[in-house]
């Protein structure tokens, strides 16, 4: 395994001959794959493990007698803790698996929203969030006749807390809900001020950690946050898994999400009675080689050291917004290098994005344009879309300078 | 330009058409208008439509809007199509009448801002005229048919 001691600089050049999607050329150039916020690849020890599972371990989980049944439960249960450990949570039985951030999030708005919102409350989130942790709030908060309230951004792309005073003295502020990364800008939070003043209102506080967790390391009880989603995709695992950490006497208290097969105690026709946890909010079969694959990232991570990933990504930000700012005609959103994770959103003069990330695509250049489900904040920013690049563990400057002379020639075609 | 993928697509005809688009603007007081957009990738397009005194036949169209090259493109070359074509005859237009003026194949990503234009104008006629509306509307859930 190509990785590096815990604590030490990375080579992103030997980590990338563990991804095998690098061996092939896209349009006859080398791939310069600077998408990663959007999905990341994933390399050979996840993609080993999962082979390696289903060919030896699969059946499925938590019901079986035979040893099959044993082997696959705690592939999936090993995983479960594996995540625990990565998010620094008290228990395991409080890390729930979902299918994504998105569908974490979901839970925690219908679950908890729809028993502990009514008229006269309000949701606050802010101007950065994704669609993910902005609509549901915003659908359950409409549903229970309470308000919904985002926190505007000021000229730095930071949420203006000094909002909050006037927040406070309106409304009761029931959920305070804020990514730790924005996936648009890149910009990494400091959570603290909003995470006191949430629970100072008697709120919880849900934290997005969609796109931070693949990042730098994300610690539940450091955040003091009540809640946090990542999603697997993101962070070297297979899709279709992520995970839910909750508070354990917050999620005792709430009722289940989806009903069905596994998450039950006692079903009568007159009543059923919901299991333990994690599996009150587990309905169905899980999506169980593909935790083991997110387990197996975990491991593949933790080997390289999220901080040497999060440093990594600096170095990369800032020789990026450098060499971007050398392209004329072009516009740089976001905050200094040493506050962004390893993202980069632009826009070329008089070009829309969908035209310069087509033009990137025959260069080999793959990266993201559009809203990033981020409609708010484009709003904000006062353009439909941008462009973003986005780096991850693997990414290596020669990708940049592929970009950049990639953007000189989409300013060749549009001159 | 050295690649010929890149040659295909942005041919000098769509360039042109995306710099000097033709039918760009309001018509005060159409008697058809609609507002489309592609949440994709965020194009937006407003079409505006007067009718000549038969009531039948499209006098003026313009259009308003911000997009990517290929949607504003596309939207430019139907302006010039449709103009003097009766409401009845745009609403049936085949989508490959104007794939053909384009003239470049398009990804199913980019076939959705080609179409952008003419489902918005197939909308607008469908409102004042009743006109029917296009086969695929179901991936353009965010015009406003109201």
């Amino acid at each position: 395994m190509a990785v590096t001691a815990p604590g030490t600089k990375l080579d992103a050049r030997a980590l990338r001959s563990d991804f095998p999607i690098f061996e092939q050329e896209m349009h006859g150039k080398p791939l310069a794959y600077l998408d990663s916020a959007n999905s990341s690849q994933k390399p050979r020890q996840v993609l080993e493990a999962v082979d390696r599972f289903y060919e030896t371990s699969y059946a499925n989980v938590h019901r079986a007698v035979h040893l099959l049944g044993e082997r696959a439960t705690a592939g999936l249960e090993h995983a479960r803790e594996r995540v625990r450990a990565l998010l620094n949570a008290p228990d395991v039985r409080e890390i729930i698996f979902v299918r994504n951030a998105t569908e974490a999030l979901n839970l925690v708005a219908y679950s908890w929203g729809l028993n502990n919102l009514g008229p006269g409350d309000a949701v606050v989130v802010t101007e950065l969030e994704h669609h993910s942790n902005f609509v549901p709030w915003q659908y359950i908060a409409g549903r229970q006749g309470a308000e919904f309230l985002m926190v505007a951004i000021d000229e730095n792309g930071d949420p203006d807390l000094s909002q909050l005073d006037a927040i406070a003295r309106d409304h009761n502020v029931k959920v305070v809900a804020t990514n730790l990364v924005s996936n648009s800008l890149g910009t990494i939070h400091d959570l603290a001020p909003l995470v006191s003043w949430a629970h100072g209102q008697g709120a919880i506080f849900v934290c997005d950690a969609a796109q931070a967790a693949p990042h730098m390391r994300v610690d539940v009880q450091a955040i003091g946050a009540d809640f946090v989603a990542i999603s697997g995709h993101k962070m070297c695992a297979p899709s279709g898994i992520g995970a839910l950490w909750g508070r354990g006497e917050l999620l005792q208290s709430m009722e289940p999400f989806l009903l069905g097969g596994h998450m039950i105690n006692a079903v009568r026709v007159d009543k059923t009675t919901w299991g333990e946890l994690p599996h009150k909010f587990e309905a169905g079969t899980s999506p169980i080689a593909e935790a083991v694959g997110l387990g197996a990232a975990v491991d593949y991570l933790e080997a390289i050291g999220l901080e040497a990933i999060e440093a990594h990504e600096h170095e990369l930000a800032a020789y990026a917004l450098g060499r971007l700012a050398e392209v004329p005609g072009i516009t740089l959103y976001g905050p200094p290098a040493d506050r962004r994770a390893g993202v980069v959103s632009f826009n070329m003069e008089g070009i829309h994005p969908h035209d310069v990330a087509q033009i990137l695509d025959l260069q080999g250049v793959a990266i993201r344009a559009g809203h990033h489900c981020c409609q708010p904040l484009m709003h904000k920013l006062g353009v439909a879309a941008t462009n973003r690049a986005s780096f991850y563990l693997y990414t290596i400057p020669d990708e940049i300078d592929q970009l950049v002379d990639g953007l000189h020639a989409v300013r060749k075609v549009f001159a | 330009m050295s690649d010929p993928g890149l040659e295909n697509l942005y041919r000098e005809v769509i360039l042109d058409h995306y710099k000097n688009p033709r039918g760009h603007g309001v018509i005060e007081n159409a008697d058809a208008e609609a507002e489309g957009q592609n949440p994709l990738c965020g194009d937006e397009v407003s079409v505006y439509v007067a009718f000549d005194e038969d009531g039948e036949t499209i006098d003026d169209v313009k259009f308003s809007g911000r997009g990517c090259a290929i949607s504003q493109a596309a939207t430019s070359m139907l302006m010039e199509m449709t103009k003097g074509r009766t409401a009845h005859e745009v609403a049936t237009l085949d989508k490959d009448e104007l794939l053909a003026e384009i003239g470049v194949p398009l990804t199913p990503v980019r076939l959705k801002c080609a179409m952008l234009g003419l489902t918005t104008l197939k909308v607008a006629l469908h409102k004042a005229k009743g006109t029917p509306l296009p086969d695929g509307l179901a991936g353009f859930d965010d015009l406003e048919l109201t």
